[in-house]
């Protein structure tokens, strides 16, 4: 029995942990810093603090799981951050009319960029990486046009809508959560999510074998635009203010990231969307457990970068295997 | 057969001697020989897999032989790299390879060694000049000046053509030259290499189109499955014989019927077509193919590499932009060919690249074979996974797909269960029309055998089966009628006792007679006849070697 102590890891296929690595790491990776948090952090088991934890990771969880779907689709969708700041424009701009028109127009917005976006892939085949990157920038700049600086409201349903709960729960936790759902079915149950799978993983296939494929991308893009605004409409409500400069930020970068961190491979063909909620909540975790440490932000980001690494290590080692 | 030893005055310009080059899985070059003469034109032809295209990327440097070495001359040499062979002499000529498309014409051409002048700037006017000299005997007349993107096909390999030679070319080497050219710039081609070949340069001429072959080159080799299985004189060889070379189907040794799983003919349950596919053509592929498939026939779609084969299957599948052709399935005609309508009014192609086109290797099983047939499979965009399960777990045991289960990933299975997958995926659509391209390509005996016998089984049951194979002999079993494919037109139709291998082997190698086909044939002149042809071969897909 002795002898074997020279590697632990001799016994086991180095492919095998990595594809696990890959699937669950995330959970494991969650599952720690918890049991650390509540062993070392004070307060962190109160309820308020967990509250707190998902009201803040909200936007970033609904915007990722948009993201993980143009994922699936083998493309990338940079236009998330800017979208939400069109979002947050259009609330200014309709507030007037009252809290359902505003989002309504504000979501509106974000089917409307998704769109252009989408058919810049579908039917002009730009790369996504570029037709979105356009949007990223175009997007930002008309936000600003429309409302050229931070605007703050005092508008009661809006107020409620960022600050209320039920039973405990926030609402904008159980819009993330009605999200979750709608994603997890939309994947799981739906020949759209059949299909969008099947596009990332073989797109020739897929329009060979009579797959609607341009109009699914086109849906994808809509879809991960109307998620962008949702944040973007969340976030607006919960600061009571529309900041077109600055909201939504590296939004795209925090959103791939937590899919990445998942378990969604980038080169498409597979949509996790367990692993993407617990890849947003991990990088949440982390963040604020870094914080409340004392550790300065600097280090924060450094150690989101060491984990990104290795998610893409993982990732890659299994695809090569 | 060894290389042809018979009196040779002149050493081999270049030699590859006993040449074996290995993949991954695949033995490419199997101890091959070939000798290029100096002032020759030298064909080579194979094919699918043969291993023109190693033996191509060995001569000019690409690769390094695993065993067996290259002779410039009577020296040994081994090419470190492409830039080692161009050193030496050895020009390939590609469309795309070499040139820089955003340059212009003439910076193209005397790329590295423009005119300078005092300055050491380079000397535009000086460059323009020597552009245009160089270009004059090729029958280019365009702007040096403009990018050479902004030029056709036919001019960018001109020029690339014309660079190569005056880079102090021994050894030209040309890899499907006319596949986008127009019949007036294949004369121009051709009037060049008699121009080089009385210069004393070799050419290496790889084409699959048996009349300029005949036309432009003094000698062949012929590969086959990685051998060399006969070089020597071109005019020592007729069509037949040389079509039968490649095919490796020897006219005295055909075997007799029975080795494949086929049954032969098939019951036809009706009389109004499947499939009618009219005067299909796009440009440089397929010029005016028509088929037609009955209820319970299976139609072989015969002719070599490069004939139009896949392309015809992949226009009936709304796959490949047509010029002009309908497609009617049932007698209803597809108004708008998009693979999802096709696939809507009952058309399944099995693709020829079956891990590019068909599989999804991420995938398991189940979601492979259900792709297709979602929307059966599904009520208001919501999938029922209890059919899925019914149907997937039908198609596996109808098939005997071997898997440790429906959700193992498809990537994992071996080549015949993940082209069983695929024929699932297709069958779960229901289809009348199947298009098979290669069904069994690259699968074990015990799954040839048994796709086979399915096709049989479909075509009993009604299904119309399109059948292309490069395996003459599951093609002749396969098929109750043959039609002929030839340069991307239909060179003709076999029925009856004509379906056979020396049937469609004559077919193939038949001197066009443009009354006589079917479809439009292409012009042709006798071998070495110099005169402009009226009509030149026109089509040929892009169809490359696979190795």
């Amino acid at each position: 029995m002795a002898e074997v102590t020279a590697s632990p890891w001799a016994g086991l296929d180095r492919a095998r942990v990595l594809a696990w690595l890959q699937d669950y790491g995330v959970y494991l990776a969650v599952a720690v810093l918890l049991v650390f948090n509540a062993f070392f952090t004070p307060h962190f088991l109160e309820v308020d603090n967990f509250r707190n934890q998902l009201v803040q990771v909200t936007p970033v969880l609904i915007v990722s799981l948009g993201m993980a779907l143009v994922i699936g689709t083998e493309g990338i969708d940079l236009s998330v951050g800017s979208v939400m700041s069109m979002a947050a424009a259009m609330i200014a701009l309709y507030l007037g009319y009252g809290l359902v028109p505003a989002v309504l127009m504000a979501l509106l917005a974000g089917a409307v960029s998704g769109l252009a976006g989408g058919s810049l892939v579908a039917f002009v085949g730009v790369q996504p990486i570029v037709a979105t990157l356009a949007l990223l920038v175009g997007l930002r700049g008309l936000a600003n046009v429309f409302v050229p600086q931070l605007e703050d409201f005092r508008d009661p349903a809006l107020l409620s809508l960022g600050g209320d709960s039920v039973l405990g729960v926030p609402y904008v936790v159980l819009v993330a959560a009605a999200v979750v759902a709608v994603v997890g079915f939309l994947v799981r149950r739906t020949t759209f999510g059949r299909r969008l799978v099947a596009i990332g993983g073989n797109r020739r296939a897929s329009e060979l074998s009579g797959l609607p494929v341009k109009r699914v991308l086109l849906l994808v893009y809509m879809l991960s635009g109307v998620l962008a605004a949702v944040a973007g409409i969340l976030s607006t409500a919960r600061i009571q203010a529309a900041d077109p400069t600055s909201l939504g930020l590296l939004m795209e970068l925090s959103a791939i990231t937590a899919v990445v961190v998942g378990g969604t491979p980038l080169t498409g063909g597979r949509v996790r969307v367990a692993g993407t909620v617990m890849g947003a909540l991990l990088m949440q975790l982390l963040a604020s457990t870094l914080t409340k440490h004392d550790l300065p932000s600097s280090g924060t980001q450094m150690v989101q970068a060491a984990i990104i690494l290795v998610a893409v290590y993982a990732a890659r080692e299994r695809m090569t295997r | 057969m060894s290389p042809s030893t018979s009196a040779q005055p002149e050493a081999p310009l270049i030699e590859a001697a006993g040449v074996v080059k290995r993949f991954p899985g695949v033995l490419a070059l199997d101890g091959v020989s070939f000798g290029l003469r100096a002032g020759e034109a030298h064909a080579l032809v194979g094919e699918n897999g043969a291993g023109k295209s190693t033996l191509l990327k060995v001569l000019t440097g690409v690769y390094r032989p695993d065993a067996g070495g290259l002779r410039l001359r009577g020296e040994p040499v081994a090419f470190g790299g492409p830039f080692d062979a161009q050193r030496a002499g050895i020009q390939a000529i590609h469309q795309e390879i070499g040139l820089v498309p955003l340059m212009s014409v003439a910076r193209n051409l005397l790329l590295g060694r423009e005119p300078r002048n005092r300055l050491g700037l380079i000397d535009m006017r000086a460059l323009h000049r020597a552009a245009e000299d160089l270009l004059a005997p090729y029958g280019v007349r365009i702007d040096v000046r403009r990018p050479l993107r902004s030029c056709g096909v036919g001019t960018q390999q001109m020029v690339a053509l014309a660079r190569a030679v005056s880079v102090d070319a021994r050894v030209v080497v040309m890899d499907e030259p006319t596949s986008s050219l127009e019949p007036r710039e294949v004369e121009t081609l051709f009037g060049v290499i008699r121009d080089l070949r009385a210069r004393g340069i070799a050419v290496v001429y790889v084409s699959h189109r048996l009349d300029e072959l005949f036309r432009v080159c003094s000698r062949v080799t012929v590969l086959r499955d990685g051998r060399m299985v006969h070089t020597g004189d071109l005019a020592d060889l007729d069509r037949l014989r040389l079509v039968s070379l490649m095919l490796g189907r020897d006219m005295a040794e055909v075997r007799a019927e029975g080795m494949t799983k086929f049954s032969g003919d098939h019951e036809r349950a009706g009389d109004v077509p499947v499939l009618e596919a009219r005067g299909l053509t796009r440009r440089h592929q397929l010029d005016g193919v028509s088929v037609t498939v009955r209820p319970g026939e299976v139609v072989g779609l015969g002719g070599l590499l490069g004939s139009g084969r896949s392309e015809t299957a992949k226009a009936i599948a709304g796959a490949l932009p047509l010029d002009a052709g309908t497609v009617v399935v049932a007698g209803t005609p597809l108004r708008w060919p998009t693979t999802a309508n096709a696939t809507k009014a009952g058309i399944a192609m099995l693709p020829e690249d079956r891990k590019a086109e068909g599989i999804v290797p991420a995938l398991s099983i189940r979601e492979n074979i259900a792709l297709a047939a979602l929307p059966g499979l599904s009520r208001a965009g919501i999938v029922s996974d209890a059919r899925i399960d019914r149907i997937v777990g039908t198609f596996m045991k109808r098939l005997r797909i071997k898997a440790s289960s429906m959700h193992q990933r498809v990537g994992e299975l071996s080549g015949g269960n993940q082209q069983k997958v695929l024929l699932a995926r297709w069958l779960a659509t229901e289809p009348k029309v199947l298009l098979l391209d290669e069904p069994t390509r690259g699968i074990d005996v015990g799954a040839k055998a048994e796709v086979q016998t399915l096709i049989d089984e479909l075509a009993r049951e009604g299904l119309g089966v399109l059948l292309i194979s490069s395996d003459l002999e599951e093609l002749v079993e396969g098929a109750d009628r043959v039609v002929v494919l030839r340069d991307g037109a239909v060179a003709g139709e076999l029925t009856g006792d004509q379906v056979s291998e020396q049937g469609v082997m004559a077919a193939i190698a038949a001197e066009p007679e443009p009354p006589a086909a079917a479809g439009p044939a292409p012009g042709d002149e006798a071998p070495g006849d110099g005169a402009p042809a009226d009509e030149a071969p026109e089509a040929d897909p892009a169809g490359k070697d696979e190795n």
